[in-house]
């Protein structure tokens, strides 16, 4: 996996999340991928320490389907989202394991409504191969200020 | 001045037997009242003596809105005060939890003050001599609050010194406490982490009703717990056990009749729970070496007896619910008339396996977080409410699901569990203690 090959994956599942194809952007993760959105400064244990996420694809595929939903009442009218990432830094490229990490500092748009609600933290991916295609192993999200009290965050960062 | 202010009558009128006005959710003058008067009158949740392990630790709450800070001394015993300093006001912690040592100083002008919340010591004393501040109540250090009991290491106050003691004003409705602590098999609860925080734009007490309306989650919820059951069925292959995710969310979409036969109790001073024959949290499935461990603690009919109490959400008037069975105590924190800040805390039964933790901190961020889909379900109703009681066509929010005239208050009964009458039991105890120090202020200026 090249570098190049890296920063284009994660601009393209920014592009997927921003233009709200979500079965595309599932499409992304590895069978045992996960979405982690930690409580905790530098927490290391997603299982046995609180977090405000840690998802499997059973439970995105339960998020993607509530979206469109006709009794979905929070997202009558629905939200939008958009990223800017700053270039993503290669952290491991790990070729014997085909593991590769990279980390990508963000800010991240979402509305509800005529609100819109702005975040800042850092996205960590570890991507590996699987066939031809590059996959999600791990996303991990974390906030600069991942223990003030949100509002309603429905979408993905 | 509004209608309100030192009018007992005109609180109790908003009361009526079966309807509430608008006004209880959105009148400015009505949460300034409940500020002064409901909170101070009550006993509310402080935190976990857990948290508090060490002397010098500390941790800061709100009664209302006025801060305070509970320490533990260096003998051992938990002390709660106002956290302010006695000199100009300033905030003696700012932070949810530390350890300050032997003394706390305050961070302006250096006074300190002994974890008992005494005076130690003032910088340039000499500059005091004389002065008659020994006769001033700053002399006395932090203020403290004197009516503080810590139950099976959950610690409550009442900032008022005059009201309804402890025992009588909670009762009964202790046993859901007991049942959480007594499902650790050393009868143990620690708190190992920061709760979930959650802002919520609507009045404190939609969120408190919500706790036993058993007539939303197949409604409310379908867009989550009913995605949840049809993405498992799709996705499920040959399993035949759900994944802990599913056990969790689908028995939000029982049906009415679940939650009918599994009934309320309710008790005096606006105390209640749903969940009394059985509960969404009945059929999780049996976590290894559990069962074995409390048989071994406690025996088998006495396990068999704490085990089979899987109560649903149990209000404790004025603003907070416990879960017994899932190891979960939300506070609902009012922040403006329509604006609420929810910290949910998980408990770790000391002694029970990991499984029991992990279970509990996902339940805890499925159904109650900024990132849950059953939250953004709620946090909807309730802001969509918020909106609506502005409107004039009618200034009643009815609560009349199974009344029965003649229906006594301040009461302990088990019900139809899908009656309002909980929502009833906490808008009598509302009245009570919103204007029970209302009367004898009026009377004392008289």
């Amino acid at each position: 996996m090249t570098e190049k090959e890296i920063t284009d994956f994660i601009y393209r599942e920014a592009y997927l999340l921003d233009s709200m194809q979500w079965d595309a952007w599932l499409d992304l993760f590895h069978p045992e991928g996960r979405y982690w959105m930690p409580l905790e400064w530098q927490q290391e244990d997603p299982v046995l320490q609180p977090s405000l996420m840690y998802e499997d694809l059973l439970l995105l595929k339960v998020r993607i389907e509530r979206l469109s939903g006709e009794r979905t009442f929070s997202q009558k009218p629905k939200s939008r989202c958009h990223h800017l990432l700053q270039a993503p830094q290669i952290m491991a490229s790990d070729t014997g394991a085909g593991l590769y990490k990279a980390r990508t500092s963000y800010i991240y748009t979402e509305t509800r409504g005529d609100t819109l609600e702005r975040f800042s933290g850092w996205a960590s991916h570890e991507l590996v191969r699987l066939g031809d295609s590059i996959r999600i192993k791990l996303k991990r999200i974390d906030l600069i200020n991942f223990d003030a009290p949100f509002s309603n965050i429905q979408l993905f960062m | 001045m509004g209608p309100y202010r030192n009018s007992a009558p005109a609180i109790r009128a908003l009361v009526r037997e079966a309807e509430v006005h608008r006004d209880v959710y959105v009148d400015p003058e009505i949460f300034e009242l409940e500020l002064e008067h409901l909170f101070p009158n009550s006993w509310i949740y402080i935190g976990h003596a857990s948290q508090l392990s060490k002397p010098g630790d500390f941790i800061t709450a709100n009664i209302g809105r006025q801060p305070v800070l509970a320490s533990r001394h260096s003998d051992g015993s938990i002390r709660v005060f106002y956290n302010r300093c006695p000199h100009k006001g300033v905030k003696i912690a700012s932070e949810a939890c530390g350890n300050t040592g032997k003394f706390f100083r305050c961070p302006y002008h250096a006074w300190s003050f002994k974890t008992d919340g005494s005076l130690l010591a003032i910088p340039l004393k000499k500059g005091y001599e004389g002065t008659g501040l020994s006769e001033m109540q700053a002399s006395e250090g932090l203020p403290k609050i004197r009516n503080v009991v810590v139950y099976r290491d959950f610690i409550f106050a009442r900032l008022n010194d005059s009201g309804v003691s402890f025992e009588d004003y909670f009762g009964e409705s202790l046993s859901t406490i007991d049942n959480m602590v007594d499902r650790s098999p050393q009868g143990e609860l620690a708190i190992q982490a920061a709760p979930i925080r959650y802002m919520h734009t609507c009045n404190w007490k939609m969120l408190v009703e919500n706790q036993t309306d058993t007539c939303h989650p197949m409604v409310a919820h379908e867009s989550s717990a009913g995605a949840a059951v049809k993405v498992w069925k799709r996705e499920q292959g040959a399993s035949t056990e759900a994944p802990m995710a599913v056990q969790l969310y689908a028995p939000f979409m029982s049906p009415y009749e679940f939650y009918e036969q599994s009934g309320i109790r309710i008790w005096p001073n606006g105390h209640g729970h749903t969940g009394v024959s059985n509960s969404i949290h009945s059929n999780y499935s049996d976590v290894d070496g559990y069962p074995d461990q409390m048989i071994a603690a406690y025996g088998e009919a006495r396990a068999h007896e704490i085990l089979a109490q899987v109560r649903h959400n149990t209000v404790y008037f004025p603003n907070v619910m416990v879960k017994g069975a899932v190891q979960i105590l939300r506070n609902f924190i009012p922040v403006a008339v329509d604006r609420t800040l929810v910290e949910s805390w998980v408990f770790r039964l000391v002694g029970a396996p990991d499984k029991l933790y992990e279970r509990a901190l996902m339940y805890n961020r499925f159904i109650n977080a900024p990132t849950s889909i059953v939250g953004h379900d709620d946090l909807e109703m309730y802001e969509r409410a918020q909106e609506g009681l502005r409107s004039d066509g009618n200034r009643w929010v009815n609560l009349r699901r199974l009344f029965e005239p003649g229906e006594e208050s301040d009461v302990t009964a088990v019900i139809n569990g899908t009656s309002e009458r909980q929502m009833r039991n906490q808008f009598h105890a509302w009245a009570k203690f919103m204007s029970a120090d209302m009367e004898n202020s009026a009377e004392a200026a008289e």
